[in-house]
């Protein structure tokens, strides 16, 4: 039972979003930037920084929707998903990609543990200004969508099937494009 | 010295802004719809909200700003938000945002920490399901711009007369359009 009334049949953040079409709006517009527009890192890469930051805040839809998107975009590679998850010194990813996943685990603690040792090693490892700009920020914006999430207590079900469709679509057609079936066309409109 | 190269004499978040405009968009709309917008929650009170939040996660940048725009929406009065951020519970403002800010301040420490008996204490004093939802998602939200700012390590001049003058204008004219700052 969610803490406030929100449209049942909408699980995780679909249900806050049905909720309140202003806002989301533009956290649609954020997160299929961040994830899912044109980028030197790849779909798969920032949807990983998106599950690891979704698991060490503990959110389960979050890091199970994304985690599918996730795979979705790796040839359906959920093994490498679930070792990004436990242990991704040891998971089959780029050094670029563990030094960015070491900033964001600091970006999730807070801001301020972010230190500059672990951004000179993403620079060498070859890690531009922008894509370190960006995993700062996906991070930052998982805290965002985690809290909510599951500060308003929505329904989240354990239902591996469901997210790995769902994941599959969202990695396909992005994040604007599948609101569409929940949210009113009077939300799409810029205000 | 930002982690990044950063466009030079933009205080804060606005240097995130102008490094990725792309990003600043929906983020500035976010904080005008969650702060600006019509809402039965004052803006005031929802600056208060931020700035509380803001506090307890250390950004020295948006807690001053914020509270700025929260003094500016009270006619100055910089001593509510003063009190508001180190003890609410004795701050003067009503029941209702006090129930709300302990809401903000379980959010921030995470999710799951929202407890159902705080939801219905507020609910009891007034509070409804859009106020609670606005104060989650503006509580969750300030997780995200105090990270933005401080993972960056943005520069955050110590100036008050500029973040009273930025106070003003957000109080005035809200979060769409990207700042002019004079400091």
């Amino acid at each position: 039972m969610a803490y406030i009334e929100l449209p049942e049949g909408l699980p995780g953040i679909r249900g806050a979003m049905a909720f309140r079409p202003e806002t989301a709006r533009p956290l649609n517009d954020l997160v299929e930037f961040l994830l899912h527009a044109p980028n030197t890192l790849t779909q798969g890469e920032r949807e990983l920084i998106a599950t690891y930051v979704s698991s060490e805040n503990d959110c389960y839809y979050c890091q199970t929707i994304h985690g599918a998107i996730a795979a979705a975009s790796l040839g359906g590679d959920e093994v490498l998903v679930k070792k990004v998850k436990v242990d991704f010194w040891n998971a089959e990813i780029s050094d670029k990609l563990k030094a960015l996943l070491v900033i964001a685990g600091q970006v999730q603690k807070g801001g301020k543990h972010v230190t500059s040792e672990a951004v000179a090693n993403a620079k060498a490892s070859g890690a531009t200004d922008t894509e370190i700009h960006d995993t700062v920020l996906i991070a930052a914006a998982f805290c965002m969508f985690n809290r909510y999430v599951d500060g308003l207590g929505t329904t989240q079900p354990r239902d591996e099937a469901m997210y790995r469709e769902r994941g599959k679509m969202v990695a396909r057609d992005g994040y604007v494009a599948v609101s569409k079936e929940y949210l009113p066309a009077s939300a799409m409109e810029t205000v | 010295m930002p982690h990044i190269s950063l466009p030079e004499g933009l205080p804060g978040i606005s240097s995130g802004f102008a490094f990725r405009p792309e990003t600043a968009k929906p983020m500035r709309e976010l904080a005008h719809v969650l702060l600006h917008g019509p809402n039965s929650l004052s803006p005031a009170e929802r600056e208060l909200i931020a700035t509380y939040v803001s506090s307890q996660n250390d950004c020295y940048f948006c807690q001053t700003s914020h509270g700025a725009a929260a003094a500016a929406h009270l006619g100055q009065n910089a001593e509510t938000v003063i009190q508001v951020k180190h003890d609410f519970s004795r701050a003067d403002i009503s029941e209702k945002l006090k129930a709300l800010l302990v809401i903000a301040g379980e959010v921030q420490q995470g999710g799951k920490h929202v407890s159902p008996a705080s939801v219905e204490v507020a609910r009891s004093l007034g509070a409804t399901d859009v106020e609670i939802h606005d104060t989650v998602l503006i509580a969750a939200a300030f997780c995200m711009y105090n990270r933005y700012v401080d993972g960056l390590a943005t520069w955050q001049p110590h100036d008050d007369e500029m973040y009273r003058a930025m106070g003003k204008r957000l109080a005035e004219s809200g979060y769409a359009e990207p700042s002019r700052v004079t400091s």
